[in-house]
């Protein structure tokens, strides 16, 4: 079988692969494809929010469709850029880190790569038909009575997303517990791995709140139940409590991930064990711990009471703690190793006093009684930019340039790396840093204009400049990921001298990854043999038959039942024809469920024979 | 996985469902599961909590809630629970017969319970007019007991799948796992009944 799949290569065979793939590295790279689409269509809307607020009382888009911008960009950026980015990496990498053959349930994986993509082109459908316009945190009850589609868009994207994504959580975490390699104990698992583990158990918390809160926001606008409306006994607070116990541990779902990959190249390129891993290792658990009871530090304004304003205002503080633990190890790390700069390296270096300024401006928010004067203006606003561009977008570009070889058997080029980092690290502070002063001046968020001559015009025009040269640095990135691609030369298995599993891995890497699971001896695995002067991971098996899970289309048919059901969930309030494709759907996606669960699947395997012809 | 590749050996071992990494896999998935499934209920019960005063001038708690039906769907659900424990145990002596047997009484008691459980909902509305978009109380009450009835029902399609699925070939190494991650997810459901009756019912009655 394995012969099999190399010999296709027209394109409709590869495109039937991918779209039947349960191999981890593949459904990496989809998630790659599908988050980096997103996140370019995410750029886009930002940079037309910036062209609008060039000028004062520009009129370069109307108000209506202002809402929708900031809206669409929001949840564009959080939801189906960053999220499958993050995801994509760690499909590519976490198996190799632990020396695993596959993740714990390959269908599973795919069936949830499948459903973040319809979720992403079922909210994008909604610029055809009316965008939704309450904010990315669509805030009842103006969410709850915002007209038209839109919202309802933003509700079934989610869910369907959502859903794929706690099936990506569980399946990490199984993972990570049942399949890591012999002698591939917890603590001596790459931190990018242990951040995959800690994030997944953030995702499986976490996500459930949103999906409750999504449900009671469809059934108002769907079907009429009365969970927001005031007239009724409705109370809209409820959805910001859920929303905001889901949120803010996905700030740390989003975050937790740039630590980890950036503990993995501070210890690669200052050739050093990762100073403090330890106490990483707990600051990351410590740090996901107090990010699920700090939700309500969002809705300070909403009358809480200084009672729950000052509990929550503390516990946030709390987490500047672990934060600051990370940032002195990753210094430390630094600390007379042998430096060496790139592109990877580079984007790791802004990353500390970018996201360093993030988090000292969090923790000024975080001061209940201040934060009533930065509540909902660009305060905010260049804070959340500062973590999240600057930690979580450094971050995959920090693990692009670094597990390039390994996802795409090229080198990236260091020319074009560098002058596309110059241009984006220059275009982010620009942009950013003096929106900390347009808010303190008291520029709101999500207006569409602003007046004339009130100090915020100079402002304004500097931040949208700058955001031209963020998007000079993503072009150059592209260009050069393209230009890796035809013109690079074929990557050498460890071009960094690195220090974990997966540079152990033969390139390119076999589909079964490893022919006989490696020996783990030690924190840094590859690097302990290096040192001992064997260059490669001792065997922990005698070579023998691979068990292999079979390729299935099921997981793109169910995701598709799922994307048509949606329509028919909106539209059923306004056709009883939708109707059809409400039931039509589930009947799809659940006759693929059934599918599944009767018909025996149980892989198959590569025989031994079939290894050691390979190996000739 | 073993050399043999074999998912019906000569002598089952003493917990089938845990005997291929596969089973270990889905095993301790559920479970993962079953943490998030937590989460979606205790946000849900947030809810209702703080809607369940929220009559709009509609029936309140006290008057609806009878708590002799209720007493009887626990009892049935319970012990459903009871029935599975039974089929796992008989599962693990690899007595595939009265593994069914039980499962097929699990069955038909989540089946009574279902049905109390219509009827329930059938006599608010008639009776007292307490829909779902009566007032938040109603949509918030429906919304928690429905979601927990649907997942009654989803189990129900889930049992009966597997059940008619391996009637003819018996116990073996791959559909051992599926028996036994339905009787967790089962016993789940339980307790957030348990849940439920005391927080929506004893709570309504009483408080």
């Amino acid at each position: 079988m394995s012969t099999v799949t190399a010999q296709k290569t027209s394109f409709a065979a590869v495109l039937w692969d991918y779209l039947t793939t349960v191999d981890h590295k593949k459904i990496g790279k989809l998630y790659l494809y599908g988050g980096g689409f997103f996140f370019l269509l995410g750029g886009l809307e930002a940079m037309l929010i910036r062209i609008q607020l060039i000028k004062p009382e520009n009129d370069f888009m109307s108000a209506g469709l202002y809402n929708e911008m900031i809206t669409m960009h929001g949840t564009t950026m959080i939801f189906f850029a960053a999220m499958p980015l993050l995801l994509g990496l760690m499909n590519a990498v976490m198996p190799l880190q632990i020396g695993a053959r596959d993740v714990a349930f390959p269908f599973v994986n795919a069936l949830g790569f499948w459903l973040f993509l319809f979720g992403g082109i079922m909210l994008n459908v909604s610029w055809f038909t009316g965008a939704p316009d309450a904010g990315w945190t669509a805030y009842a009850p103006l969410s709850a009575t915002s007209p038209g589609h839109g919202v309802d868009y933003y509700v079934l994207g989610l869910q369907i997303s959502g859903a794929g994504t706690l099936m990506g959580g569980i399946n990490f975490l199984v993972t990570i517990v049942n399949m890591r390699a012999p002698g591939m104990t917890y603590m001596r698992m790459p931190l990018f791995t242990w951040t995959t583990f800690v994030v997944s158990v953030l995702i499986l918390f976490a996500f459930p709140a949103l999906t409750v809160g999504l449900f009671l926001l469809m059934f108002d606008r769907m079907f009429d139940s009365a969970f927001f409306d005031v007239a009724l006994g409705g109370n809209s607070i409820i959805w910001q409590h859920l929303f905001w116990i889901f949120g803010h541990p996905e700030v740390y779902i989003l975050i937790l991930p740039a630590f980890g990959i950036f503990s993995e190249i501070f210890a690669t390129f200052s050739r050093k064990r990762l100073f403090g891993y330890t106490a990483m290792v707990f600051a990351t658990i410590l740090i996901a711990f107090l990010g699920f009871m700090v939700w309500a530090h969002h809705m300070f304004t909403v009358g809480m009471g200084p009672v729950a304003n000052s509990i929550f205002a503390i516990a946030t503080m709390a987490i500047a703690v672990p934060t600051g633990i990370k940032i002195f190890n990753w210094l430390l790390t630094l600390w007379g190793g042998n430096i060496t700069i790139n592109s990877a390296m580079l984007w790791s270096l802004a990353f500390i006093p970018s996201f360093t300024i993030g988090g000292m401006t969090g923790i000024m928010v975080a001061t209940s009684v201040a934060d009533y004067q930065y509540h909902d203006t660009y305060f905010v606003i260049a804070h959340f930019h500062y973590v999240i561009v600057g930690g979580v977008v450094f971050g995959i570009l920090a693990a692009l340039h670094y597990w390039w070889p390994i996802m795409f058997r090229r080198v990236l080029n260091e020319r074009l790396g560098k002058w596309a980092f110059w241009n984006f690290f220059i275009g982010f502070h620009l942009t950013f840093f003096i929106q900390h002063f347009l808010g303190l001046m008291g520029m709101p968020r999500r207006y569409w204009v602003f007046l004339e001559d009130q100090g915020l015009d100079t402002g304004n025009f500097i931040s949208t400049i700058g955001a031209v040269f963020m998007t000079i640095g993503v072009i150059l990135f592209l260009y050069n990921a393209f230009y890796s691609w035809f013109k690079g030369d074929p990557a050498p298995q460890d071009p960094w001298d690195a220090r974990t599993l997966e540079w152990a891995v033969e390139s390119p890497t076999p589909h079964y990854n490893f022919k006989q699971l490696p020996l783990v001896r030690g924190l840094d695995a590859l690097w302990i043999e290096k040192m001992e002067g064997n260059g490669k991971l001792t065997p922990a098996e005698p070579l023998g038959d691979i068990h292999m899970p079979n390729g299935s289309i099921l997981p793109f048919l169910i995701s598709l039942g799922f994307f048509i059901a949606g329509f028919g969930f909106i539209y059923q309030t306004v056709t009883d024809v939708a109707y059809i494709f409400l039931f039509g759907g589930m009947g799809l996606a659940l006759a693929c469920m059934l599918v599944r669960s009767l018909k025996d699947d149980h892989g198959y395997h590569i025989t031994k024979e079939e290894l050691e012809k390979e190996a000739d | 996985m073993s050399h043999d590749h074999s998912l019906n050996p000569e002598v089952m071992p003493q917990h089938p469902e845990k005997a291929t990494l596969e089973g270990k896999n889905k095993f301790l998935g559920l479970w993962f599961f079953l943490g998030g499934e937590t989460v979606l209920f205790a946000s849900l019960f947030g809810t209702y909590l703080a809607l369940k005063n929220s009559t709009a001038g509609g029936a309140t708690s006290e008057e609806l809630f009878g708590l002799e039906l209720v007493f009887l769907m626990t009892m049935l659900l319970l012990t459903s629970s009871l029935t599975s424990v039974y089929a796992m145990y008989h599962m693990k002596n690899n007595d595939f017969k009265k593994m069914q047997l039980w499962l097929g009484i699990t069955g038909l008691l989540g089946i009574g319970f279902l049905g109390c459980e219509i009827y329930e909902f059938y006599h608010y509305i008639h009776e007292f007019g307490f829909t779902f978009r009566s007032s938040a109380f109603g949509s918030a009450f429906y919304t928690l007991v429905g979601f927990h009835g649907g997942h009654v029902l989803f189990g129900l399609c889930w049992l009966s799948a597997i059940m008619i699925r391996n009637a003819k070939r018996g116990l073996n190494l791959y559909n051992a796992p599926k028996f036994n991650t339905f009787s967790l997810y089962w016993h789940f459901i339980d307790v957030v009944w348990v849940f439920i009756f005391t927080v929506v019912y004893l709570m309504g009655k009483v408080a």
